[in-house]
């Protein structure tokens, strides 16, 4: 039966809103499929949006890669502003794909894709925007598979009963598989219903179905045990992991947006996961091993990836860029291939020393050479210690005044304030490093034009990092320090007016807190907030922290007991039945080495120190160098 | 350097599109079709692209027009199929043409306007149209950017007739007949808009349609003074550069 677009009547709305063009679609290289040409349908989410969320890479890799298979198709859907959502509920205008307008409702599979908690209540509005019942439990045979994807999946709990499925990891192959498994239960005429679909599911040990364990309390609050409640579940889900990115070589018709985005540009990533064993970083811990694409594809997909979008900047993303083992040859042969046709190359996440400023002089042939950023996160030598970040006070110095002896003026520093163990005079170290970098900075130029900019984000403790355990700070120590700071920094009469500061209070952490290790009793607070008219949490002018803790206190959870409570070794967290791989102990040892100041190597160049990951995943680490060059393409 | 003056047009949804929206498309457009674009010079260098009198938001368009500089001389009929197919399906290249004297702007002088009006009463807009027509002059008021401004919506309007069609593209009343109205009006400073017509029937015959209008620009250019017609503004720039055509390529040397 054809899906009709919705298109007529939401045209009709459209000059009543701001920005129009993000709700229409017709992206170049966006695809709509015959809607009886697939029995498989996935409507997927970015719950912010269009702007923040069509550039993301995890949405549009399985955008394309479900509609290159064969009797499926894919199509995206973002969170609508809250002037759209007030004129769609007036005239029963239901949540809409942008690329067919087709109705979320009428798909087989909504997939939301969570990079931050913050996009919780803006699920929940597309959910209800679509005619889906919030809550999992009241779907029936005519609702979507609702499905999490994306970092925050990794601990879905606080969702739970919202979500039919989660899954952890690597989308590329599993979305594929979950395809499968739907298309032959609607083959076999929908046997057992939903549930016998998210059984199907669940059985592999891909996939977590929240409703098929079951979650019990001590007394005192505690988790006591998570399990499944149903033979053939799996105690425990797994992450997937791709092996081979050479394999999967996306985005290869990478989507060109009308309206404007946060990021205009071309990206390839270089490589995924990160050893470095920065302790704070989730994202380092659950993307285990690093998984390298090589030099060959990284030229090849940027080649075409520039050709078929027309992007003048390509970005090369990873989490630690530099760290590719060809990161040099690859900066040289795209410096070389695009000289002299404004197409300029940008490398996030970069780390601190001397090597990356070669790399950034090489990414800046064309001239433009304004600003460079480093991220030491610690502002005490001590401080790195305990977050695993191994630079020196020295190498900072050092790597920043070749930086602007080469030419740069500007340099950005990034730290965190709230982080385990800190005392007041860790974050006044940061004062301090600021100065001495200018000070560095004019002596080496024998100038005063050059300036520092130091940006602070608050210290959220995380799943299945060795931080899971800590006690978050509080918001009003992190606001006291963070005022300490500004003073030290406004009232010095030598450097002040060279070093910009830029910082956010601390209660959204706390939000950010409660989320990121809520468990499933939390969900009640999201529906609250939401209920309250709770939107676009990422957003400082929509966000309320007073909304969340009153939403909180009327669903009686206590939110320091979530936040700033430090969790003992054998306490049961809401994510252990989820599997990143980790091992748990390993966790906790470095828990204990983080509050000691031990310090731990990257597993690429020193031996193995048995996280876990690679044995319990069947995975390894994939490095080059492969010793091969890009060649220069031929200009015809 | 040679100009090369566009004609396109922004149809459907794409309507919806911004003055920056299109700059940002064309400029990838460019890119990817491997026009030689001409660059500014500088620390943050341009491409050399000029629009000339766009749409607002959510007005479609027959007639946008803009300007490019290149560096290598260029067949115009290949900058169009090239540009076309590299432009999202919406933005149309209609016309291109090599650029003659004179500046493309100063030929914009008047535009047609349609402006569709699902729902309304085709007799009401005839009264309407004809005490617009009576009136000399029809004070408005817009909200600029600079706060609410009032100016004379009358004077600019060389014509407005009233007829009707089918319905294009919402479809509220699908199938129904719709009822169109079309304008002639003098590019002035503060510019009348369709909406500000529609502000001056509302004013002087209580006239409102029951929904959105959908408006497309269909032409503008110069204003035939003999016939009070309006011309191609492209037509003097096809007249100057017909004879260069034969002539050895790079020989239009940037004036």
């Amino acid at each position: 039966m054809p899906v009709e677009s919705i298109f007529h009547r939401l045209e009709a709305l459209l000059p009543k809103v701001q920005k129009p063009i993000q709700y229409v679609g017709g992206e170049l290289n966006s695809t709509v499929k015959d809607w009886d040409s697939a029995d498989v349908r996935w409507a997927l989410m970015y719950p912010d949006a269009y702007e923040v969320g069509l550039p993301n890479q995890g949405v549009a890799i399985l955008y394309e890669i479900l509609n290159e298979l064969p009797g499926t198709l894919a199509e995206r859907t973002y969170a609508v502003w809250p002037d759209l959502e007030a004129l769609m509920r007036a005239e029963g205008v239901p949540q809409f794909t942008v690329d067919a307008h087709r109705p979320v409702r009428a798909f087989d599979v909504f997939g939301v894709s969570f990079s931050t908690e913050l996009g919780y209540t803006n699920m929940l509005t597309a959910l209800d925007l679509a005619g889906i019942p919030l809550v999992a439990a009241d779907r029936g045979e005519d609702d979507p598979i609702v499905l999490a994807g994306g970092h925050a999946a990794f601990n879905p709990e606080p969702i739970a009963d919202f979500l039919d499925a989660a899954v952890l990891g690597d989308g590329e192959q599993i979305s594929i598989a979950i395809s499968e498994v739907i298309r032959e239960w609607k083959a076999e005429g929908r046997p057992g219903g939903r549930d016998e679909l998210l059984m199907r599911l669940a059985e592999s040990g891909g996939v977590y179905v929240p409703k098929f364990y079951d979650v019990d309390y001590h007394p005192d609050g505690r988790i006591k045990r998570v399990a499944p409640n149903r033979a053939d579940v799996p105690w425990r889900v797994h992450k997937h992991t791709v092996m081979d990115l050479d394999e999967w070589p996306y985005p290869k018709k990478p989507l060109v947006p009308l309206a404007e985005t946060v990021h205009e540009r071309f990206s390839v990533e270089i490589f995924r996961g990160c050893t470095r064993g920065c302790r704070f970083c989730q994202a380092g811990m659950i993307t285990r091993p690093v998984r390298e694409r090589s030099i060959t594809t990284i030229g090849a997909m940027v080649d075409n990836g520039v050709k078929e979008s027309g992007f003048n900047e390509v970005g090369l993303l990873s989490l630690s860029s530099a760290d590719h083992s060809e990161i040099g040859d690859i900066a040289k042969g795209l410096a070389d291939r695009y000289e002299g046709t404004n197409t300029s190359l940008s490398l996030p996440s970069t780390r601190v020393d001397a090597f990356n400023i070669d790399l950034a002089n090489e990414f800046s042939r064309n001239g433009r050479r304004s600003g460079l950023t480093f991220a030491p996160e610690g502002g005490s030598e001590r401080m790195r210690k305990v977050i695993n970040k191994m630079v020196t006070e020295e190498d900072l110095i050092r790597t920043v005044t070749t930086a602007y002896s080469q030419g740069w003026r500007q340099v950005k520093l990034y730290f965190m304030c709230g982080l385990p163990t800190e005392q007041d005079e860790d974050v006044m170290g940061i004062a301090d490093l600021a100065k001495k970098v200018i000070k560095a900075g004019r002596e080496a130029t024998g100038s005063r034009d050059i300036r520092c900019t130091v940006s602070i984000g608050g210290f959220v403790p995380k799943p299945h990092t060795p931080f899971q355990w800590a006690g978050q700070a509080d918001h009003e120590t992190v606001d006291r320090r963070l005022k300490a700071l500004r003073d030290s920094l406004r009232g010095d009469k030598e450097y002040g007016r060279a070093i910009g500061y830029r910082y956010h209070d601390g209660k959204p952490s706390i939000v950010e807190g409660l989320l990121s290790r809520g468990d499933r009793r939390v969900g009640a607070v999201i529906r609250a907030v939401w209920e309250d008219g709770g939107r676009f949490d990422g957003w400082s002018e929509h966000f309320s922290y007073e909304r969340w803790m009153a939403a909180a206190e009327q669903a009686g959870v206590d939110v320091d007991w979530y936040t700033t409570r430090e969790r003992e070794e054998n306490e049961v967290l809401p994510w252990d039945h989820l599997d990143a791989g980790l091992d748990r102990e390993w966790l906790w040892q470095d828990w204990q080495e983080a509050v000691s100041g031990g310090e731990v190597e990257d597993c690429r160049w020193t031996p193995c120190y048995d996280c876990g990951v690679c044995p319990t995943m069947g995975t390894e680490i994939q490095i080059g160098p492969t010793g091969r060059k890009l060649l220069p393409l031929t200009v015809v | 350097m040679q100009r090369l003056r566009v004609r396109y047009a922004k149809r459907g949804r794409l309507r919806f599109t911004s003055h920056r929206d299109i700059s940002r498309a064309v400029e990838r457009a460019v890119r990817r079709a491997g026009i030689p674009v001409a660059y500014s010079a500088g620390f943050s260098p341009h491409p050399k692209i000029s629009y000339a009198g766009a749409a607002p938001t959510g007005v479609a368009s027959e007639a946008e027009y803009l300007e490019i500089g290149v560096t290598t001389p260029c067949d115009p009929e290949q900058v169009k199929r090239g540009l076309d197919g590299s432009l999202p399906p919406g933005l149309d290249v209609l016309d291109v043409v090599e650029a003659g004297p004179g500046a493309l702007a100063d030929r914009l002088e008047v535009s047609e306007w349609e402006v569709r009006l699902p729902g309304a009463d085709r007799e009401l807009a005839e009264v309407a149209a004809e005490k617009f027509l009576a009136e000399g002059t029809v004070e408005v008021e817009r909200l600029t950017k600079k706060g609410p401004r009032r100016f004379d919506a009358r004077e600019a309007v060389l014509g407005l007739a009233v007829s009707e069609g089918a319905e294009r593209f919402a479809a509220q009343v699908l199938g129904e007949p719709c009822v169109i109205l079309r304008m002639v009006v003098r590019h002035m400073t503060p510019a009348v808009r369709p909406d500000d017509v529609l502000t001056g029937l509302r004013l002087v015959a209580d006239f409102a349609p029951p929904v959105p209008p959908e408006v497309t620009r269909l032409a503008q250019g110069p204003l035939d003074a003999s016939t009070g017609a309006l011309a191609d503004p492209l037509g003097l720039d096809r007249d100057t550069t017909r004879g260069g055509e034969a002539g050895p390529a790079g020989e239009h040397v940037a004036g």
